[in-house]
């Protein structure tokens, strides 16, 4: 059974607006819960973030404070956003360019204690690159 | 000298610019005199924007640093080649790189299209002339390669370590190309509406751009998946980062683009659509260059913070963005219904294609965009990652992965009953694999059990377009789709295997110490220095037996003095099966060494399946371009 040209343009219209609609419906719920939400040591002080949600906290690893432990493959840190600061500890190799005083971004979960465990670090990928939630704060000062 | 001569031949290509868009303009009266015109100048226009390139291209080869963009990012002790390919590692050069094939672009479509009419054409160039003036204003206004530095430096910042690679010498400018190949598809789409001339002629003028370009695309998607892969030492392989995503969506749109404006080309159907499809592909990567130029997003790719290059660039977006579809939502009246077809039919299949990967592309487009739409409206920072496009991405690729089985099997128009021995052999090996899967790995996730499955099925299926036919008088496009299908089944079996197979081990170990992953036994021997030209390292020595014979693993972790960084360099060994992958981490202070080793099987295929992809749509291509050639002459004889 053919359908007339102009009825089957009307059909074809009807189904891209409805899958451009399940597309937006589709995102919608899955970002509800899957987005990482990008924190400061600061937000962390004020109480303002949930333990055990997944997020992404930012900042600068402070000088001095890098710590190895016996096991030789956990390390711990400080994370500052120049107001307050965030204990951070990581089991894993960490990036080539992660050293301190250089911007971090730590992903995983603050636990009630307020030491926030990472199961990734990301380092600045070029020289120039900080976050620009950082970039704010330095020239904020 | 160079510098200025670069300088003033983008200016003069600008001024060509905005005259080739007068003209078109104007076109109307004296068509023949004007066409030719707009035709030399678009080459004129292209010619005098390679120059500029040359010219950027000669100040990084002689390391000219009073040109401020070779002191901040290269080095007079730099290996040529890095010198070269660091011409468009930095912001500036990578734009003029754009500007650059975009002027080419526009050069070779006034050059040899000669079956569209000429009214068409014009609008076409004058079209891809605004598109090029944008550019040309943000490179002079907002980027200019070619500034001066006072005093200069003697040797400059350098490159950054982990761009000097030969995958950076490949990766941009294909990626670059592809993206920019879109723009003539934008282009004739905009001419096409614009003269109310939307058909098969416009979309076969339209069709070899869109195959390079996707070909382009898929191929640097590919050498950027395995760049991250073995530089970054991280072991993944898509990291889902804005950057990446910056040219996976073109290449989703291009891809639904290629499959519809075949059914244009073919059968005249989907021809609105269709010109929707080129509008968007074009903005999908005027998108991505926003979101990697402007460093807006959080990235690891992002280059520089800049406001003005992002508020810039996101002008010319919403501009061009914004035009296309004013235009396209003010001409649609006028573009003709296309052919009709049936439920069952190639044409309903592409459309299912189309849709699919529409609503594939608005899942990676709003979980792109989600955290700048978060911040700008309550101000929350967020990033949107691995979980949320897994979960919602994954399935639906592999629901078209599916429907790949099926349909490229279909007739045009209608299609009869009996369906079934048609795809019967897909659909059994995939069940069989299912099966299989659930005996032998029962603790695999579902995405990476039905991507073993679907990949498996697929393997068959993609080859049955070819069956029966007589495979010498197969035309070219057809191997070139079954070659692509069958890339797409290799690459899912490549993923899904990685991600329920890969094995993985972090240790603090001590020279003489042995270690055991997958099948493979490794001891670590030592740690030594070497040196490369513009760096030196500490070496790990690891040689892995798995059975008989043993390979050598030499992981290092490299320092660069200018600027001064350290990279880790993975060691990886590749068998048949399988890579295992080996990183070199720090001592500690009792004189262990970290070493993070994976043994990944059957990773290969994805990248291997993205080749296969790129050559199917290359042979396509080349199909094509033979076939119109052909008929081309026929049909000169014939007017003789």
């Amino acid at each position: 059974m053919m359908v007339k040209p102009k009825h089957q343009r009307l059909i074809l219209v009807v189904l891209a607006v409805a899958a451009m609609l399940g597309a937006v419906l589709l995102a919608m719920w899955g970002l509800q819960d899957r987005a990482a939400y990008f924190v400061t040591p600061s937000d962390i002080a004020a109480g303002k973030v949930q333990p055990d949600k997944a997020m992404r906290l930012g900042g600068m690893v402070v000088k001095g404070s890098l710590k190895r432990d016996p096991d030789g493959l956990t390390v711990r840190f400080t994370v500052s956003d120049t107001k307050f600061e965030t204990p951070v500890v990581f089991r894993g190799i960490t990036p080539d360019l992660f050293k301190e005083g250089n911007g971090v971004i730590a992903e995983g979960r603050l636990e009630s204690n307020g030491l926030f465990v990472a199961d990734n670090i990301l380092a600045k990928h070029d020289e120039r690159y900080m976050p620009p939630q950082m970039a704010n704060e330095v020239t904020a000062r | 000298m160079i510098a200025e001569a670069g300088l003033a031949a983008l200016w003069l290509a600008a001024a060509l610019a905005a005259l080739q868009l007068a003209l078109s303009c104007g076109l109307g009266g004296e068509q023949g005199r004007s066409i030719q015109t707009i035709r030399a100048v678009a080459l004129a226009q292209g010619l005098l924007t390679l120059i500029a390139f040359g010219a950027l291209i000669a100040v990084f080869l002689n390391s000219d640093m009073s040109v401020l963009l070779v002191a901040e990012n290269s080095h007079s002790q730099k290996p040529w080649m890095y010198k070269f390919a660091g011409a468009w590692g930095n912001h500036e050069g990578s734009m003029l790189l754009w500007v650059t094939v975009l002027a080419l672009a526009g050069a070779v479509v006034a050059l040899f299209e000669r079956r569209l009419d000429e009214r068409t054409l014009g609008a076409t160039l004058g079209a891809q002339a605004a598109l090029a003036l944008g550019f040309f204003a943000f490179l002079l206004f907002a980027s200019n390669p070619f500034e001066r530095l006072d005093p200069a430096p003697i040797d400059g910042r350098g490159l950054n370590p982990l761009l000097q690679d030969p995958g950076l010498a490949f990766h941009p400018p294909t990626l670059y190309l592809g993206y920019v190949g879109l723009s003539v598809a934008f282009s004739f789409a905009v001419g096409g509406l614009l003269r109310a001339n939307v058909g098969p002629a416009i979309a076969r003028a339209m069709r070899p751009w869109v195959l390079a370009a996707w070909v382009l695309l898929t191929l640097g998607i590919t050498a950027g998946s395995y760049w991250a892969y073995y530089e970054l030492g991280w072991g993944g392989w898509w990291f889902w980062d804005p950057v990446e995503n910056a040219s996976l969506m073109p290449w989703l749109a291009a891809t639904a683009l290629l499959h519809s404006v075949n059914v244009l080309a073919a059968r005249g159907g989907l021809r609105a659509w269709t010109m929707m499809l080129a509008l968007v592909a074009f903005s999908m990567s005027m998108v991505g260059t926003f979101l990697v130029r402007s460093g807006i997003l959080t990235s690891v790719h992002a280059f520089a913070v800049d406001p003005t290059r992002g508020t810039f660039i996101l002008a010319l977006l919403a501009l061009y963005i914004g035009a296309a579809l004013t235009l396209f939502a003010l001409r649609v009246a006028k573009v003709k219904e296309g052919a009709p077809f049936e439920i069952v039919s190639r044409e309903a299949g592409l459309v299912a294609n189309n849709l699919l990967l529409s609503v594939i592309l608005g899942i990676v487009f709003l979980g792109t965009l989600y955290p700048l739409i978060a911040e700008a409206v309550s101000g929350e920072k967020l990033s949107v990652g691995p979980p949320y496009f897994n979960s919602v991405a994954s399935p639906l690729a592999l629901g078209l992965a599916a429907l790949m089985m099926i349909a490229p099997q279909l007739r045009w128009r209608r299609d009869a009953l009996p369906l079934l021995p048609r795809f019967a052999p897909g659909v059994l090996v995939a069940s069989a694999v299912l099966a299989g899967s659930f005996i032998l790995t029962p603790g695999i996730g579902l995405l990476p059990r039905l991507g073993l499955a679907i990949g498996a099925g697929l393997l068959p299926a993609s080859l049955l377009p070819l069956f029966g036919r007589s495979l010498k008088r197969t035309p070219l496009a057809v191997w070139g789709m079954a070659m692509a299908h069958f890339g797409v089944a290799v690459a899912i079996l490549g993923m899904a295997s990685d991600s329920a197979f890969t094995k993985e081990r972090l240790v603090a170990a001590r020279p003489g110490e042995t270690i055991e992953i997958g099948p493979w036994l490794i001891e670590f021997r030592n740690v030594m220095p070497v040196a490369g030209p513009n760096w030196t390292a500490i070496e790990g020595e690891l040689r892995a037996s798995k059975g008989t014979g043993v390979t050598v693993l030499k992981p290092q972790s490299r320092y660069f003095p200018s600027p001064p960084t350290t990279t880790n360099e993975a060691a990886i060994k590749t068998s048949w099966n399988g890579q295992l992958y080996a990183v070199l981490g720090e001592q500690d202070e009792q004189g262990r060494w970290q070493l993070r080793l994976w043994w990944k099987p059957f990773v290969t295929l994805i990248w291997l399946g993205g080749i296969l992809i790129g050559l199917g749509g290359a042979l396509a291509l080349i199909g094509r371009l033979v076939r119109e050639r052909r008929q081309r002459i026929r049909g000169e004889e014939a007017f003789a």
